[in-house]
C-alpha cells in the first residue's frame, strides 16, 4: 500500500505541473501574453472586444496545448498497452504499422494538394487500414485464431510496405515545394493546429485512451503466456481486439493531426515502469499524465526555442534520451 | 467436485494420435498424477483436458458436465491452472500476481476490489507465502515463484487444481513443500488436483489416481498403488527399476530406483 500512496502523491504533483505548465505555455510564444490577461480570458471575465490576443489564445494556443496533452497521453498509454499485449518491452504504438500507414495517407494527401482536413482524413483512413490489413492477412492462415507472433510479423510487413510507399510519394513529390512539406510533416509538429483541426481527432484519442485505461487490469493478464491468460478466464480474442482497436485508433488519430511523434510510446511507459513497477493499474495512468506533461514541455520548447519551429520528433529524442538515461541510473533500471 | 476425462483422443496431425481414448477420474479430495516419458503427451493431455486444445473425440467433465458447455469465466472459477514456474517479460509483485487469480470474477473493464484483495491474501496465507508480499516475482526463487502461482490459482477459490509439473526444477526441499501443500489442500479442503510429473516417487507420495502414458497410444489408468508397479514403470520408461517401500512411523514411503536402460525395442507389450 506504500507504493499506492507514493503513486497518488506523484499523480497529484504531475497534474499540478500540467496545469502550471499549460498556463505558462498559454503565455509564451511568438508574442507573449501577460498571465493576468490569460487568467481573465480563461475565466471569461475579460473586458473589451475580440482582438488578436483572444484569437491567438483560443484558436491557436489552446487547441495546440490541448492536442499536445492528448497526443502525449494517447501515445504513451497506447505504448504501454502494446507492450503488455505483445509481452514485449520493445513494442511501440507503431508495432502494427499504424504510424506508417497514416504517414503514407498524409504524404499522399499533401502530394495531391489536399487541405488540412483532407490530409487528416486520408491519414486516418490509411492508419486504420493498416491494422485492418494486418488482421486480414493473419485471418486466412490455418483456420484457427492467429498467434500473436503472426500478428507482429504481419504488422512488420504491412508497416514496411507503407514505409516504402511513403518513400515512393517522396520520390515523385516536387522537391521545390511539396517534398519539404511532406518531410516536415513526417517529423511531427503541432504547428498549424486550429480548433477545427482537432475536432475530428480529439474525440478518437480521448476514446482510445479511456478504453486502455479501463482495460488496465486486463493488460496484466494479457502479458502472461497465452494459456495462462486464458486460464484466468480472459476472453483473449475479445480483449486483444479491444486493445488493438483502442491503440490503433489513438495512434492513427494522433499521427493524422501532428505527424509521426517518435519515442513517447516507448519512453514514457518505461519511465512509469521504473517508478512504479509493472502493474498496469499504475503504469497506464502514470503514462497518461507523464506522457501529457512530456509532450506539452516538448511542444512548448519546439515553438519557443528558436525563431522557427523545431520538429517534435527531433526534440522528443534529444530531450527523451538523456532523461531516460538519468532515470535508468537513478532507479537501477527496469524493475524486474 | 470431480473431474473426469472420458475417452479423450487428440492428434496434432490427422492419423497420428498423440492420445487415444485416454480416461482419468479424480474425485473430491483426490490427487491424480500423470506420468510418462518425455514427449509422450503429458502436457498435451493437460492442454486438452482444460480446453486449450480441442479433444478430437471424448470430453472433459466437471461433476458430469462437459466443460465445453460451461461458459468461460464460470469454468475458471471451478478449475484453476498452475503453469510451470517461468519468468515472463514483465515481472509483477507477488501480491499483484496472486490478485490476477481473481480475473475470472472480473469484467474486462473492472479492477479488483476489497473482496478480491481479501481472497488473494487468504490464498497467500494458504500457500504460506505472506512473507513474499512486496517482492517482485523476478527476485524470488523458483520454489517461491511456484508457490506464488499456486496461490494465484487458489485466489479463484477453485474446486479443482490442474498443475503442470509443479515440482520440476525445484530443489529437494521445495519439491516436498510443493507436494505436501497439494496433498494438504486436497485432504483438508477437499480440492481435486491433477498434476503432471516426471517423478514416480512423487506420484507414489501424494496421488490417489495415476495415469501412465506409454507412447504408441497406450496408457494405464487406475489407483496409484495398482498402476505404479515395477513392471508398469519398467515398460513405460524402458528402464530396469527396483521399487522399495519403507515404513517410517505410521507412513509408508516408496522409492523408485532406476537401475539401467532396457534394450531400446524391448517392452512388455511388444
Amino acid at each position: 500500500m506504500e507504493g499506492k500512496r507514493k503513486f497518488i502523491i506523484w499523480t497529484v504533483i504531475m497534474l499540478i505541473l500540467i496545469a502550471v505548465f499549460s498556463l505558462v505555455a498559454l503565455c509564451v510564444g511568438q508574442f507573449s501574453i501577460e498571465p493576468a490577461r490569460v487568467f481573465k480570458e480563461l475565466t471569461g471575465t475579460a473586458a473589451g472586444e475580440k482582438d488578436n490576443v483572444r484569437t491567438v489564445l483560443f484558436n491557436i494556443r489552446l487547441p495546440r496545448i490541448g492536442m499536445a496533452l492528448l497526443a502525449g497521453a494517447g501515445m504513451a498509454s497506447s505504448g504501454a498497452a502494446f507492450q503488455s499485449l505483445f509481452g514485449n518491452p520493445l513494442a511501440t504504438p507503431d508495432t502494427l504499422g499504424v504510424a506508417n500507414g497514416a504517414s503514407f495517407g498524409a504524404a499522399l494527401g499533401i502530394l495531391l494538394g489536399g487541405g488540412q482536413m483532407e490530409v487528416q482524413l486520408v491519414a486516418l483512413f490509411f492508419g486504420l487500414l493498416s491494422v485492418i490489413l494486418v488482421f486480414t492477412v493473419t485471418r486466412g492462415m490455418g483456420g484457427r485464431s492467429p498467434s500473436l507472433l503472426m500478428v507482429i510479423l504481419a504488422g512488420m510487413v504491412i508497416s514496411s510496405l507503407f514505409s516504402a510507399l511513403v518513400s515512393l510519394v517522396k520520390y515523385v513529390a516536387d522537391p521545390q515545394d511539396v517534398l519539404p512539406v511532406i518531410t516536415f510533416w513526417l517529423l511531427g509538429s503541432f504547428s498549424g493546429i486550429t480548433r477545427n483541426a482537432i475536432m475530428l481527432s480529439a474525440p478518437l484519442i480521448l476514446a482510445g485512451t479511456v478504453m486502455i485505461f479501463l482495460l488496465r487490469f486486463r493488460l496484466n493478464a494479457l502479458s502472461l503466456p497465452e494459456d495462462e491468460a486464458r486460464s484466468l478466464g480472459v476472453n483473449l480474442r475479445r480483449v486483444r481486439i479491444l486493445v488493438i482497436a483502442a491503440a490503433a485508433m489513438t495512434t492513427a488519430a494522433v499521427v493524422s493531426v501532428c505527424g509521426v511523434i517518435g519515442w513517447v510510446g516507448l519512453l514514457i511507459p518505461h519511465i512509469s515502469r521504473m517508478l512504479f513497477g509493472n502493474d498496469n493499474r499504475l503504469v497506464v495512468p502514470a503514462s497518461v499524465v507523464s506522457g501529457a506533461l512530456f509532450m506539452l514541455l516538448v511542444d512548448t520548447l519546439a515553438r519557443t526555442l528558436t525563431a522557427s519551429e523545431i520538429p517534435v520528433s527531433i526534440l522528443t529524442a534529444v530531450i527523451g534520451a538523456p532523461l531516460f538515461i538519468i532515470l535508468l541510473r537513478r532507479t537501477g533500471g527496469l524493475r524486474q | 467436485m470431480s473431474i473426469e476425462i472420458c475417452a479423450g483422443s487428440f492428434a496434432y496431425h490427422k492419423g497420428k494420435n498423440v492420445l487415444t481414448d485416454v480416461s482419468l477420474y479424480a474425485g473430491p479430495g483426490e490427487v491424480a498424477a500423470i506420468l510418462g516419458p518425455n514427449g509422450v503427451g503429458k502436457t498435451t493431455f493437460l492442454k486438452c483436458m482444460l480446453g486449450f486444445l480441442p479433444w478430437d473425440r471424448g470430453m472433459t467433465r466437471i461433476d458430469g458436465t462437459d466443460i465445453r458447455k460451461i461458459k468461460g469465466k464460470a469454468l475458471w472459477r471451478k478449475a484453476a491452472y498452475v503453469p510451470q514456474a517461468k519468468n515472463t517479460a514483465f515481472a509483477y509483485n507477488t501480491e499483484d500476481m496472486v490478485l490476477l487469480g481473481r480475473s475470472p470474477y472480473l469484467g474486462d473493464f473492472s479492477v479488483p476490489g476489497k473482496e478480491d484483495r481479501e481472497a488473494a491474501m487468504e490464498a497467500m496465507e494458504m500457500a504460506g507465502i505472506t512473507h513474499l508480499i512486496g517482492k517482485s516475482c523476478a527476485r524470488i526463487s523458483g520454489g517461491e515463484l511456484q508457490m506464488v502461482l499456486i496461490a494465484r490459482a487458489l485466489a479463484a477459490r477453485p474446486d479443482i487444481l490442474v498443475l503442470d509439473e509443479p515440482e520440476s526444477g525445484l530443489d529437494f526441499r521445495n519439491q516436498i513443500a510443493v507436494l505436501d501443500l497439494i496433498r494438504r489442500l486436497c485432504s483438508d479442503r477437499k480440492l481435486t488436483a491433477v498434476m503432471n510429473t516426471h517423478y514416480p516417487d512423487h506420484a507414489l507420495r501424494i496421488s490417489d489416481q495415476a495415469l501412465v502414458l506409454m507412447g504408441g497410444g497406450m496408457h494405464l489408468q487406475g489407483r496409484t498403488k495398482a498402476i505404479l508397479t515395477r513392471e508398469h514403470l519398467r515398460a513405460a520408461f524402458g528402464v530396469e527399476i527396483a521399487l522399495q517401500t519403507e515404513r517410517i512411523g505410521d507412513r509408508e514411503y516408496s522409492s523408485v530406483i532406476p537401475l539401467e536402460l532396457l534394450d531400446k525395442n524391448e517392452s512388455l507389450f511388444s
